[in-house]
């Protein structure tokens, strides 16, 4: 059939240039894991990200991955933009691993975070560079040409782009401190809505995801890791799942510590059916190992002798037990809100392509760590790291979930052996039961209010199972869980914040919006309550607490960006605005508003539900956001659209519960997501700021479900602390 | 056994087990890979294709059952994205990760050549056993309203 799919070596690029600058994301990969090739310090941007041929056509070269955020556009139309040529001759193409594109990571909603200025830089210089080369065959001074439309100009007389890249690409790169960089006002594409470059191929079949790659003598392998957390194998007879027409090969791989992968036994087949079906027929005795007493309800019981007892002082701002003790008792609230693990569920499982000979491979992942997919199939395969070529494919969702290190150690461990070509395939239930998961939280909060409606203290005291004890263990365990908990931007008498980890086998990691989905509920439910509890609307009773603008450093992070309370309060007037603040709704209906800063963006959302008979329906969502200088509205617009269908799944539809060091939910049917019919009309505004562009993937979820939460408390009076709402919770 | 079937306007002849669903007969025999796994359990949708004609869940439908049978996969849907579902996704910018489009838009096209002319209610109803874990449910929405329009046209 279609030979699309069937990969050829693709030429590396084996030029050497980056104006890739070291890129500051949220999510790093372990230092130990990620022992890609180094970086090489070197710069071109004519080889490196931009191909022009004689026809005009214009190849950009885009190095993050591309999950469904719009990257695979966004990133061309800044290189686009400084280079000076037409949209319509722009193809673009994904770059496989390389040092010249320095970290390719794609995380922490940080691409164009930390590529905008690089990548403009880029355009810019590979543009001077055409300019010279045109300056010489005219042999004019440069200053008298222009370059624009794919073309060198002076006067009426051009020079195309394609006539002079050859000439100029060997010119010596300039300074990239010091080429002109276009003003703002000059922009032609960035700040337009351009249609995604991914589109087409995503409504005929032909997108090649991780799973669609297919080689000649291709195999399909599955691993049967141990359903409980943290298990081996003992022993296995594998001798039905051998007997079985088209297995190749069963074998055991070991766990591989500082990827977290869990071993198991692998089958290997023809096909993927094949092999699933032969799994079926293994059998294996497992040594479950210690997690396997561990349930959601142990780790309840944990969390909340955790908040019951002394914590871990953070930040004592104030005097909060004074502010609560000279409240009276109708002033004063305390609650315990929880959240739960959550899986990422990716569209696409997990699974990884790998073929090893001799000393070299290559690897065709969806990744969104792909420098350390290089490292990681080298240590798993035995291989020097720049003998490890590795292709990006696009993913079939990453949500944070394609950062991690274990499926592509495993399917390099079964390559090795097989040397030919081997996708290794998780099943639903794989990728379901072996997630790394958001972790679990619990929260108790206490606050006052005084009898003008002021906020006079605030304390959380805050558990969870923490990310940074599975990946960072020489870190605080709190250091993954707080954020803008560090950056309190309500100010009251007192602020005190408290962290103590809870213990747990359960593998958890970065889900869309890490920690943020996390404190984002629970801060803005909270300032919800006591601006009830105070008896002033909820959107000035947070206007008042922000006060007058000021910016809120980070303690432990003193260099990051600050929350600037303007742009937060800014986010959330036009929120309201938009969203009619303040109009009547019938009866059983009702409006909650939340803003939430992460990963430097600021976003407020605004809810309109119906509640009947228990049974919510969210109406309308109504979103502000301000990300700097917007680069593809529309592409924006989708991805706030994308996070606030997916926070709502996670507070109205999923979660993992634990039974027996497991995870209960197994597939779709148990861990069910928003429907169409359950989805709102959603409505995004977005900010025309001129500050630098920052990420937009993950900030539209954390004000999502608190937005939710505080407009079921407006239309019922009934306040929800613990997500998802269960049936029953409302009724 | 082989077993014979038509997919997308060609007869061809497989030869697999015959319990063995169609969705890997497409994805790992036939090397046509625009048809997705997604579940494996008939509940999400991403591996929806036509059989005769009807929309039909290739992760459960085993080979056997399909023996004579009409099959269209997206691929087989246009030569050219030219059908008018495929337009108005393109032009309402559906796709995200793009992993479930597959299954919804064979949905999608399946629910309007019963019902040409839905409301958007309809449009609800019919769609919502697919999963998109990208959020696209209201653009897809939006597409078919729109590709309904254009096919009335």
């Amino acid at each position: 059939m279609s030979a699309a799919n069937t990969f050829s070596r693709r030429d590396l690029l084996k030029t050497v240039a980056s104006a890739g600058a070291a890129l500051v994301i949220a999510v790093e990969a372990p230092r130990n894991l990620a022992t890609a090739a180094p970086m090489k310090p070197v710069a071109n941007p004519l080889k490196a990200w931009v191909a022009i041929d004689q026809s005009g056509t214009v190849t950009l070269t885009y190095s993050k991955s591309e999950m469904g955020q719009g990257i695979s556009t966004s990133l061309p139309m800044i290189l686009a933009e400084e280079l000076g040529v037409d949209w319509k001759d722009v193809q673009v193409k994904h770059a496989s691993v390389d040092p010249v594109y320095g970290n390719q990571g794609t995380g922490g909603s940080g691409s164009i975070t930390g590529l905008f200025t690089p990548l403009r830089k880029a355009g810019a210089a590979g543009r001077q560079m055409l300019i010279t080369a045109a300056a010489a065959r005219w042999n004019v001074s440069a200053e008298s040409c222009t370059a624009k439309n794919g073309a060198v100009w002076r006067g009426s007389d051009k020079l195309m782009y394609g006539e002079l890249v050859e000439a100029a690409s060997q010119l010596p790169v300039p300074d990239l401190d010091k080429v002109q960089l276009k003003r703002l006002e000059e922009f032609e594409i960035i700040g337009k809505s351009l249609p995604r470059t991914d589109v087409p191929s995503k409504v005929d079949g032909s997108a090649l995801f991780g799973l669609d790659m297919r080689a000649p003598g291709m195999v399909y392998a599955v691993v049967a890791r141990c359903p409980v957390f943290g298990g081996k194998v003992r022993s296995y007879d594998a001798t039905a799942a051998k007997a079985m027409k088209g297995v190749e090969d069963v074998f055991e791989i070991p766990a591989v510590a500082e990827a977290h992968s869990c071993g198991g036994v692998v089958v290997v087949a023809r096909t993927t059916w094949i092999a699933m079906q032969a799994r079926n027929k293994l059998k294996i005795d497992w040594d479950y190992g210690p997690a396997l007493s561990e349930s959601s309800e142990t780790l309840r019981r944990q969390f909340r002798q955790i908040v019951d007892s002394n914590m871990k002082v953070i930040l004592n701002q104030g005097d909060v037990a004074s502010a609560l003790a000279a409240a009276p008792a109708s002033k004063r609230i305390e609650c315990d809100y929880e959240l739960p693990f959550q899986a990422h569920a990716t569209m696409e499982p997990m699974n990884c392509t790998v073929h090893i000979e001799g000393d070299s491979a290559r690897v065709w992942a969806p990744h969104q760590a792909p420098n350390m997919v290089q490292g990681v199939v080298a240590r798993a395969a035995g291989l020097k790291p720049e003998n490890v070529q590795v292709h990006t494919t696009f993913m079939g969702g990453g949500f944070g979930r394609r950062y991690q290190a274990d499926f592509p150690t495993e399917a390099a461990q079964i390559a090795k052996r097989l040397k030919k070509p081997v996708q290794l395939v998780w099943s639903r239930e794989d990728d379901m039961t072996h997630d790394f998961y958001r972790p679990a939280s619990y929260h108790r909060m206490t606050g006052a209010v005084d009898a003008s409606g002021n906020m006079t203290a605030w304390q959380h005291k805050y558990t969870s199972t923490p990310i940074a004890e599975w990946f960072m263990p020489n870190a605080a365990p709190e250091s993954s869980e707080l954020g803008c908990t560090l950056q309190m931007p309500y100010q009251s008498g007192g602020y005190r914040l408290e962290y103590t980890p809870a213990k747990s086998a359960v593998p958890r990691a970065w889900w869309r919006s890490v920690e943020a989905s996390v404190v984002g509920f629970v801060m803005e439910s909270f300032v919800d309550e006591l601006a009830h509890s105070a008896g002033v609307d909820p959107l000035e009773f947070r206007l008042n607490a922000l006060g007058d603008a000021r910016l809120v450093k980070n303690p432990n992070e003193p260099d990051a960006r600050p929350l600037d309370t303007a742009r937060f309060k800014g986010v959330l007037q036009l929120c309201a605005e938009k969203a009619n603040w303040g109009t009547p709704l019938p009866k059983g209906e009702g409006r909650g508003v939340a803003v939430h800063y992460s990963f430097n963006s600021y976003v407020a959302n605004c809810a309109e539900v119906s509640v009947e008979r228990g049974q919510v329906k969210v109406k309308r969502i109504v979103s502000a956001v301000d990300i700097g200088i917007p680069v593809n509205p529309d592409g924006i617009r989708a991805q706030v659209e994308s996070a606030i269908v997916y926070g709502l799944t996670a507070a109205l539809k999923s979660q993992i519960t634990i039974e027996n060091g497991r995870a209960v939910q197994t597939n779709f049917n148990k861990f069910t997501t928003l429907s169409m019919r359950e989805t709102p009309l959603i409505e995004v505004h977005i900010v025309q700021s001129k500050a630098a562009p920052t990420g937009i993937g993950e900030p539209g979820l954390p004000p999502t479900a608190p937005a939710l939460a505080n407009a079921i408390f407006a239309a019922t009076g009934k306040r929800v602390r613990r997500l998802p709402i269960q049936p029953g919770d409302l009724s | 056994m082989a077993i014979s079937f038509e997919l997308n306007g060609k007869k061809i002849s497989v030869d697999e087990d015959s319990q063995t669903p169609l969705l890997w007969v497409l994805r790992d025999t036939l090397n046509l890979t625009g048809t997705k796994y997604g579940c494996g359990i008939a509940a999400c949708g991403a591996c929806s294709v036509h059989i005769d004609g009807e929309v039909m869940r290739s992760c459960v439908m085993p080979l056997s059952a399909i023996a004579g049978k009409k099959i269209t996969t997206i691929e087989g849907l246009s030569s050219d994205r030219s059908h008018p579902v495929q337009q108005a996704w393109i032009e309402l910018q559906v796709p995200q990760c793009g992993y479930c489009q597959s299954g919804q838009i064979m949905t999608a096209v399946a629910f309007l050549k019963k019902n040409p002319h839905p409301t958007a209610a309809q449009v609800d109803e019919a769609m919502s056993s697919n999963i998109c874990r990208c959020g696209t449910a209201q653009r897809m929405r939006a597409a078919i309203l729109k590709a309904a329009e254009g096919m009335k046209a």
